[in-house]
């Protein structure tokens, strides 16, 4: 039968949440790393078994955790993250030019075809990669000449947050920064370009549609189309067609488009999902009610599911990188919250259930489908 | 034999516990103690000096024998009572509570 391991990354630690494929009965690891923040953690689609953490402080830095056994082990490899000749600078919050700083890795996107070679997306932005299992790390300094000069943080940092990897082209990669936008590859990451033709940020920016410094928040793609890409924007539920060329909205009738992580579900690549938030000044699900939007059309149509979710006083965020979906017929999906909360649905969201309740604010959640 | 105490998430990294004990080659100073330090322990390199400015992190201090060596050059021998493991060489997360 097959098993559900859930990774969660939290502001004080790391924790495996591991199921059978009923998913009803939880097994509750951690935390590992205690105290310390764990930003991300994923697994090697290669080689499940090995796992990357990128756990930081404030106090003591980065560093890099791997597991060789799903995570019952660690051991620290390389913490040493160092930009390509001079770092030069990038746009401050008040339009003035910064130094760029290394700060914290914030996603960690394992090969889809080999366990040692795994890219760090880092705050200040740029994209970094292994090929010795995270001992040493290269930056790919193409990225931050594509217009890096103009690149702002937004309110979280400057940060790298989202990597997607094409599965019918290993040389094409998709990167989401704040407050840059989506940037793609066609060279396995030497040369990069600017992918956001069809943002609009009225409220952010002084050119609404400028080439980059749009607050992508996060994008999501199904493996099986990889042409096709969905975001969460700052505010703005997006979609392209063709691979980020160009990018049109699909809010629809969502109650907010502002929100953080956007999934697809794992058999059915029409069918994407989102929490609305309520507004950039409200970190919270409008009026009270924790609801995940499901689209089964791609996009303009949503139906709001509650089943098991609190409606009624609550205020708790949902970031970026803290929904998943697991691959089992029918499709899991999975959030973390900044309360603690890990939810769970077994039926493509149909009805949910927390795994756990009181976690520290979770960061960021991963799934993986075991044989 | 230099005695140093790390701090609780150092000491978890490390695998180590409250005081390890160094032996340092040539004079004893910040520089060459935390020199040692990073030999035997790998993992703690960055942690508490920057990887390539060799800089202190910013919320990391150094107290011995009731003074702040925080500000000293890496070249500042360390006191007497430190060399001698009368004393250890405290490496401290600053103090950023509620």
């Amino acid at each position: 039968m097959n098993r559900v391991r859930v990774l969660v990354g939290t502001r004080k630690g790391a924790f495996i949440l591991t199921s059978n494929a009923k998913r009803k009965r939880w097994n509750v690891s951690g935390p590992h790393f205690a105290g310390w923040e764990i930003y991300h953690l994923n697994g090697s689609p290669a080689d499940p078994n090995r796992l990357y953490a990128s756990q930081s402080t404030g106090w003591f830095g980065q560093q890099i955790q791997r597991s060789n056994d799903g995570g019952q082990t660690w051991e620290p490899v390389g913490n040493k993250f160092v930009y390509d000749g001079v770092p030069g600078t990038h746009q401050w919050y008040d339009g003035t030019q910064h130094p760029w700083e290394f700060k914290r890795v914030w996603r960690l996107e394992p090969s889809l075809t080999d366990p040692d070679t795994v890219y760090a997306g880092v705050e200040d932005a740029a994209m970094f990669r292994s090929t010795d299992g995270g001992q040493t790390w290269q930056e790919l300094p193409g990225l931050r000449s594509a217009k890096g000069n103009l690149w702002q943080p937004g309110a979280g940092g400057m940060c790298l947050h989202t990597i997607v990897l094409d599965p019918s082209d290993p040389k094409r990669m998709f990167i989401a920064i704040s407050a840059a936008g989506a940037f793609r590859t066609d060279d396995g990451g030497e040369t990069w370009r600017p992918v956001n033709s069809g943002l609009k940020s009225p409220y952010e920016l002084p050119d609404a549609s400028a080439e980059v410094g749009h607050c992508v928040h996060s994008i999501a793609m199904h493996p099986s189309r990889p042409g096709v890409l969905f975001m969460q924007k700052h505010w703005d539920v997006m979609r392209s067609d063709d691979a980020g060329g160009a990018w049109h909205e699909v809010s629809g009738n969502l109650p907010s488009d502002f929100g953080f992580p956007i999934a697809v579900h794992a058999h059915e690549p029409n069918t994407i999902y989102v929490v609305p938030i309520k507004s950039d000044s409200e970190h919270f699900p409008p009026d009270g009610k924790l609801r995940v939007y499901r689209s089964r059309t791609g996009g303009n149509e949503w139906e709001a599911l509650t089943k098991g979710l609190p409606q009624s006083d609550c205020y708790v965020n949902i970031l970026r990188s803290a929904m998943a979906v697991d691959s089992l017929d029918s499709c899991g999906v999975y959030f973390g919250t900044t309360g603690g909360q890990v939810y769970a649905s077994a039926d493509s969201g149909d009805s949910w259930a927390p795994i756990v309740r009181d976690l520290p604010a979770v960061l960021s959640v991963e799934v993986q489908t075991l044989p | 034999m230099i005695r140093v105490v790390l701090p609780h998430h150092l000491r978890t990294l490390a695998l180590v516990g409250k005081e390890v004990d160094l032996q340092v080659e040539g004079p004893t100073t910040l520089g060459s103690v935390l020199d040692a330090l990073e030999a035997r322990y790998p993992m703690l390199r960055g942690t508490i000096r920057d990887h390539i400015t060799q800089q202190r992190r910013p919320f990391i201090r150094f107290f011995a024998c009731g003074q702040d060596l925080s500000h000293q050059p890496p070249e500042a021998a360390l006191p007497d009572e430190v060399v001698t493991g009368a004393e250890v060489f405290r490496i401290v997360g600053a103090m950023a509570g509620g």
